[in-house]
């Protein structure tokens, strides 16, 4: 596997920039623009040139959103609206789609752990990783949406109903549950990714045997929600672990991230919060015994990106007029110049931040943005690549590649 | 029913399919020429090689929990496959006409989660999407899955039906025209509720809107693999293939003529469901150099090692002792419960290990044959042997004689297996007039004669029009020609 590159001479620490890939991008309105072809979303060929994009830029990964269910502007139910972008393609199954065209740039799609079996998902990123020779990643969720479960009709998720909208803590112990619960999908889908020492495929003629079955290992997870024998039924994926990354937005999603995750998208509004939640990142990634581990604790912003300031404000403007109410979101919506994008991002990262992964509020428009605008800004002022180091994502991450926690360490 | 034509006379058309090699000795791993079970590189070969011959599809087979002998991991066969979604989603994005056949299992799975997972790869491969629907029930393979060993053998056929009902109720949730995506008006979806569906059943109760608009062909085409009575009838209610084992030109016929023949009663022309054997196949330039290619073969897909194992599954009981190139042992089978070979489909075949075992050392004696002969030659012979003459004009005879609709044919080298059949025996098949020369469509339903289903005046096979039907094969039949 290559390494992280080492440069002697004294040079900013390279940005990871990402991109969140969402149907006509996160704009409820982004699918009316004249650019945005909103009749090709369920083409291959739309998230071809959309990952293209990206790693035309030499961007570090892109994400796929995705759930089980419709897109809804409703948190925990569905709304049964007709004038936003209804429908969507598994994400799993779209990165590997885009794999074979691409041969850099990492693929994470989303993965919800609330109600998809951990053995199954282990090996489809084992798979996604194979394909792509290494890029994978998953991003993964929890669910307490009402119609998510009804699509399921498997478990009894208590209402969580939030009283005081987005953001009030529901019922005590559901959404640590939930988390939990994500943890141990997290953990099974990784010693899965373990339960083949990398070496295992032996095909020794002599003695007829094809594998070294000493060297694949059950796993035996128990936990509350399942458990799990092993081994996977698919070898040892090439980064050994596929990372694992996770959004967060409170403190018991940032256990999740601190316990289990490689990277973490988090949504700060400014340097100070920034630096606040790494912190408290941080200190949980102490509390769970990973301390000094690498965790890329990376800021999530909805981006508008124009020539000048006024032009990006204009069609922000336009883009809520058409949707008939004003765009909000988790993360910081940021309006302006590539420039100023620039500024702001190495301004944050100050806060302890180790890269972005920007949303594009129209997929058509902001995306070549950030590649043809924002990526030359940012080599400027030698901060981004100006070639692929690494041929896999973790290479690209500066991660190394891990022993198997199975291997004999002889 | 003449194989070599009559002037005037449409000659009826072979389908093709081949399948990557599975994780069974069938598939020789010990060749020099054999390479990788896993790397994506393996997958691109056969399927390009298949597409470059012209062939309806490839079909990937599918094992949810490592087989195992004797309380460990079975070491002698290939170990290990990838996620059959994500390798067929990968491969559409290196081929352009192929179909692209999965095995995926109802009883480890969910509905809503299925039907999301085809009805995407059917977008993402511009229609051509097929699922083999197949079913367990094992409790041994449950201990990878929440549920665990949840289902009783009884109930599987069961809810495997259920499955797929419900998930064609997913599939047609969707008619195709909810998307107006119209900029002007501002409106997205035609009206609300696309995608509204709502099944209660003994298995499954769930409702709410599917996710995924419909695919290109509809639904996916779906085939099952299941040859016994309760197979046969759900294959003419609810598939539009089997995948069959193959047999004797009289079997085959038998089969083919019993299938079609329940075919009426589900409203459906004979031409609706297709039969599809799978078949292995050894060439060589003449008839004699295929035979003995073929015993070669077969002595590398049956080591010793191999040969004791296989022994075992009859015995039940540890015969490593026993020497593969020596007799046959003289201690009887155990009978009872299997506790040798789990995760297998072998254990079901030998219903009387007692009387096998005896069958068996008088076949030994009369031939002189050691264990590992024994097995060599009760093992199942390579389907067609001989130069491609003579398996172009054999494969030919099978389908004008109605005792299959064409193959799905099973190459033991991986990646390169494939090879010489595409090279050397397609194109007989095609001056023959029997094979395609160009793909006339692009997805998977135009290359095998099947409507699309919103042609069929009464388009919705929902759950209540499928109430008639058993489930479909056991997962054990796919991964084991």
């Amino acid at each position: 596997m290559p390494a992280p590159s080492t440069d002697p001479v004294s040079r900013p620490e390279p940005l990871h920039l990402a991109v969140a890939l969402d149907g006509a991008g996160w704009h409820p309105a982004a699918w009316r623009e004249p650019e945005a072809a909103p009749r090709r979303l369920l083409s291959p060929r739309y998230w071809a040139e959309l990952v293209a994009e990206a790693e035309g830029g030499l961007l570090d990964f892109v994400t796929f959103e995705d759930g089980l269910a419709q897109q809804s502007s409703h948190p925990l139910r569905r709304d049964d609206r007709t004038d936003q972008v209804r429908g969507r393609l598994d994400a799993v199954l779209t990165a590997a789609r885009v794999a074979p065209l691409t041969r850099h740039i990492g693929l994470i799609p989303t993965v919800v752990a609330t109600h998809t079996e951990p053995f199954h998902i282990s090996k489809a990123i084992a798979t996604l990783d194979h394909v792509s020779g290494g890029r994978a990643g998953v991003r993964v969720k929890v669910s307490a949406r009402l119609d998510e479960n009804a699509h399921f009709g498997r478990r009894d998720i208590p209402p969580l109903e939030l009283p005081g909208g987005p953001g009030t803590p529901g019922p005590p112990g559901v959404v640590e549950e939930l988390f939990d619960e994500a943890a141990d999908h997290v953990e099974v889908t990784r010693r899965l990714w373990d339960s083949w020492e990398d070496d295992a495929e032996i095909r020794d003629v002599a003695t007829g045997r094809f594998i070294d079955r000493d060297k694949l290992h059950y796993v035996d997870f128990r936990g509350r929600h399942f458990s799990v024998k092993g081994p996977s039924i698919t070898p040892r994926p090439p980064q050994g672990q596929p990372l694992v990354a996770a959004l967060a937005h409170a403190t018991v999603p940032y256990r999740l991230v601190a316990r289990s995750a490689d990277i973490g998208f988090v949504t700060p509004h400014d340097v100070d919060d920034a630096r606040g939640i790494v912190g408290e990142i941080r200190a949980e990634q102490a509390a769970a015994g990973r301390e000094g581990e690498p965790l890329h604790v990376l800021g999530d912003l909805v981006v508008f990106l124009d020539e000048t300031p006024a032009r990006a404000a204009a069609r922000r403007d336009r883009l809520d007029d058409v949707a008939g109410e004003e765009y909000t979101s988790d993360a910081e919506i940021f309006t302006g110049t590539p420039a100023q994008l620039a500024d702001l991002l190495l301004h944050w990262r100050e806060g302890g931040l180790g890269g972005f992964r920007l949303r594009p509020a129209v997929a058509a428009h902001d995306l070549p943005a950030i590649t043809r605008g924002l990526v030359p800004e940012l080599r400027g002022r030698d901060v981004f690549r100006r070639a692929y180091e690494a041929g896999t994502l973790r290479g690209l991450l500066g991660l190394a590649r891990p022993a198997s926690r199975y291997a004999s360490t002889a | 029913m003449s194989a070599t034509g009559r002037a005037g006379t449409a000659r009826k058309q072979i389908h093709l399919a081949a399948h990557f090699p599975g994780v069974n000795n069938t598939t020789v791993w010990s060749d020099p020429e054999s390479g990788s079970q896993i790397d994506f590189s393996s997958f691109v070969h056969l399927a390009r090689t298949a597409e470059r011959a012209k062939f309806d599809f490839l079909f990937l087979a599918e094992g949810l929990r490592l087989r195992e002998h004797g309380g460990h991991i079975y070491d002698l066969d290939v170990v290990g496959r990838p996620d059959t979604f994500t390798v067929l989603a990968a491969l559409a994005a290196v081929t352009d006409r192929i179909g692209l056949t999965g095995t995926i299992n109802s009883t480890f799975n969910e509905p809503y989660e299925v039907a999301r997972q085809f009805a995407s790869l059917d977008h993402l491969t511009d229609g051509r999407a097929a699922w083999n629907v197949v079913t367990s029930w094992d409790a041994f393979t449950g201990e990878n899955f929440r549920r665990g060993g949840f289902l009783p053998e009884s109930r599987r056929y069961a809810r495997a039906k259920e499955f797929l009902a419900t998930a064609t109720e997913l599939f047609d949730s969707w008619r195709g025209d909810e998307i107006l995506a119209d900029q002007e008006s501002g409106r997205f979806l035609r009206e609300a509720g696309a995608g509204a569906f709502a099944h209660k059943g003994e298995e499954f109760t769930i409702e709410g809107r599917f996710d995924v608009p419909r695919g290109p062909q509809g639904r996916p085409v779906i085939f099952q693999a299941g040859d016994s009575d309760e197979g046969r009838e759900f294959a003419a209610s609810s598939a539009d293939a089997i995948f069959s084992r193959y047999g004797t030109l009289e079997e085959g016929k038998a089969f083919y003529t019993d299938v079609k023949r329940r075919l009426a009663r589900y409203g459906r022309a004979p031409g609706e469901l297709l039969i599809l054997p799978s078949a292995t196949f050894v060439l060589g330039d003449t008839d004699e150099e295929a035979e003995e290619r073929a015993r070669q073969v077969r002595r590398q897909q049956v080591s010793g090692a191999t040969a004791l194992r296989h022994l075992e599954f009859v015995w039940n009981r540890d015969l490593s002792g026993y020497d593969p190139e020596g007799p046959l042992p003289d201690v009887d089978p155990l009978v009872g419960e299997h506790t040798v070979a789990r995760g297998r489909a072998q254990v079901r075949m030998y219903r009387d290990p007692l009387a096998t075992a005896r069958e068996w050392r008088e076949l030994a004696e009369a031939n002189g044959w050691s264990i590992r002969d024994l097995v060599i030659h009760t093992g199942n012979r390579q389907t067609f042997v001989g130069s491609p003459e003579t398996v172009a004009r054999t494969l030919d005879e099978f389908v004008q004689a109605d005792a299959a609709d064409g193959f799905i044919l099973v190459p033991h080298l991986v990646p390169g297996g494939l090879d010489e059949f595409a090279d050397t025996v397609v194109p007989l098949l095609q001056e023959r007039g029997v094979f395609r020369t160009e793909y006339e469509g692009t997805t998977l339903r135009d290359h095998l004669g099947l409507a699309h289903p919103d042609a069929h005046p009464d388009a919705r096979r929902g759950a209540g029009a499928q109430a008639a039907g058993p489930g479909p094969g056991r997962a054990d039949r796919t991964g084991a020609p």
